[in-house]
């Protein structure tokens, strides 16, 4: 479903002296349908770097990052964003929302996009919020006024809401407690068994064992840094 | 699918000066795109370019219209193309004092448009706007009132209502949360992102605001000095400039 081949990413930063910074060469993965596959390796190895790769919001220098059929490394902007609405959900580490929205259409609004009826979108969401332990009296009110970990959680509930075939989840159980980090992973759990793709990040190690099937440590992929 | 919009090596030049040059696209359906740029990049010239109010030098305009299918507007006739802006396209000043009519009320600045389209029944007319102002979130006892007792940010919101009862299908605007202070700012991008998604309409909006752009552009255009430097998907735009100039834009944000 997911399948890297030979990716490398380069920064250049021409307001710093044009300094080039290799941050990833011969970065090549396959995800199966159903499979959950951690990347691993110490902070800055390019966890991120990869996972933004394949979502699309950073550039391949060169190789090929297919999703389903689409190359994202060459496909059109409206291809990715067709790709992000139907097939790829991302859970990022942090909320990016419209203030003022309301939490339950905050996590309504991905189904909405793919054109589910409103009042299907709006209970699957309260199912959601009601599995996350978001209280009932927060649902009516914009999260970007909740806690760290309420924020983090309706990320969550939002990126679960569709029913994605391929999910990248940056650090899903961080800031979490033991409870909630109990739910998150058997809404992986759910979603690996109705046969969606997972790369995620887990710096917690007892979560990465219990979710994922096997760990691709991205420092193979870190290019030596020329002096 | 037939993109809604396709602009072709739009030119502008004020003498000598480049107002904007080569600047090709297409926007689909439902598509919102976002150019930004600092002030004196082309931008604004090239939206009035795109919407009729400014003659391009060179250039195609393409637009798929519900009856003919895709017009090149800048070669249709005057007449054709003030239809076209009364109907299915509309213009979001940045300014609202230059979108609307300053003595009429505020029912009559959204009836007028169904008029021109040629609504007649007052009754009909009259239930619109007022479902409009609702809408935009303007008490329904100010529709006889005049936009000039209106505060800046009910102005602009009157506008956009004036300008999307007619139920177009392309939208300009112009720094449309241009000058507002961020609590008004925020519901009009919670407004302009609702009626966006009900209503399937399609999008161009100048900014300088990136946090704006963010929130409501799917694709992004950077201009400088007349020129497209880049272009993209937002978010990638955004984490990951290829331009210097992006680069700087990006960088230069404040934090808050």
């Amino acid at each position: 479903m997911i399948e890297l081949e030979n990716v490398s990413k380069s920064f250049t930063l021409h307001n710093q002296g044009s300094a080039v910074i290799p941050v990833m060469a011969g970065a090549s993965l396959r995800v199966k349908p159903g499979e959950c596959v951690a990347l691993t390796g110490a902070s800055g190895a390019g966890k991120s770097t990869l996972m933004r790769v394949i979502y699309g919001n950073y550039l391949a220098a060169s190789g090929r990052v297919m999703v389903g059929d689409l190359d994202v490394a060459q496909a059109e902007p409206r291809e990715i964003l067709a790709l992000r609405r139907e097939t790829l959900g991302y859970v990022s580490q942090f909320l990016r929302v419209v203030p003022r929205v309301p939490t339950l259409e905050v996590v309504a609004d991905p189904l909405l996009a793919v054109g589910v009826e409103k009042e299907a979108a709006l209970d699957k969401a309260a199912d959601l919020l009601s599995r996350l332990n978001i209280p009932k009296r927060l649902w009516s009110l914009s999260p970007t006024t909740f806690s760290g970990g309420e924020q983090q959680r309706v990320n969550i509930a939002r990126g679960f809401a569709h029913e994605y075939p391929a999910m990248l989840l940056d650090e899903p159980t961080a800031s979490l407690d033991a409870t909630n980090r109990a739910t998150v992973l058997s809404l992986i759990e759910e979603a690996k068994a109705r046969g969606a793709a997972i790369v995620g990040i887990f710096h917690d190690v007892e979560a990465r064992e219990r979710a994922c099937d096997r760990e691709i440590d991205v420092s193979v992929f870190t290019p030596e840094m020329a002096a | 699918m037939t993109p809604l919009l396709q602009v072709q090596g739009i030119e502008k030049r004020y003498g000598a000066r480049i107002g904007c040059t080569d600047v090709s696209f297409d926007l689909f359906p439902g598509e919102v795109m976002g150019i930004v740029g600092e002030s004196g990049s082309g931008k604004s010239t090239l939206l009035n370019c795109l919407a009729g109010h400014l003659e391009a030098d060179a250039g195609q305009v393409v637009f798929d219209t519900r009856a003919d299918g895709p017009v090149d507007t800048l070669t249709m006739s005057e007449p054709e193309r003030r239809m076209l802006g009364r109907t299915d396209w509309a213009f979001v000043h940045q300014h609202a004092r230059d979108g609307l009519r300053m003595s009429v009320s505020a029912g009559g600045n959204i009836g007028e448009r169904l008029m021109a389209v040629g609504d007649r029944h007052y009754g009909d007319i009259r239930d619109k706007a007022i479902d409009w102002l609702g809408r935009v979130e303007i008490n329904e006892n100010r529709v006889d009132d005049r936009p000039t007792a209106f505060s800046g940010g009910m102005q602009q919101r009157l506008q956009i209502a004036r300008n999307l009862v007619t139920g177009p299908r392309l939208v300009f605007m112009d720094e449309p949360t241009g000058g507002l202070d961020v609590s008004v700012q925020a519901r009009l991008l919670d407004l302009l992102r609702g009626l966006v998604r009900e209503m399937g309409l399609s999008a161009i909006i100048v900014t300088h605001d990136l946090a704006v752009v963010r929130l409501l552009a799917d694709r992004l255009m950077v201009m400088k000095d007349g020129h497209v430097v880049e272009a993209g998907l937002t978010d990638q735009v955004l984490d990951d400039p290829q331009h210097a100039y992006t680069q700087l834009l990006v960088s230069s944000v404040l934090q808050v």
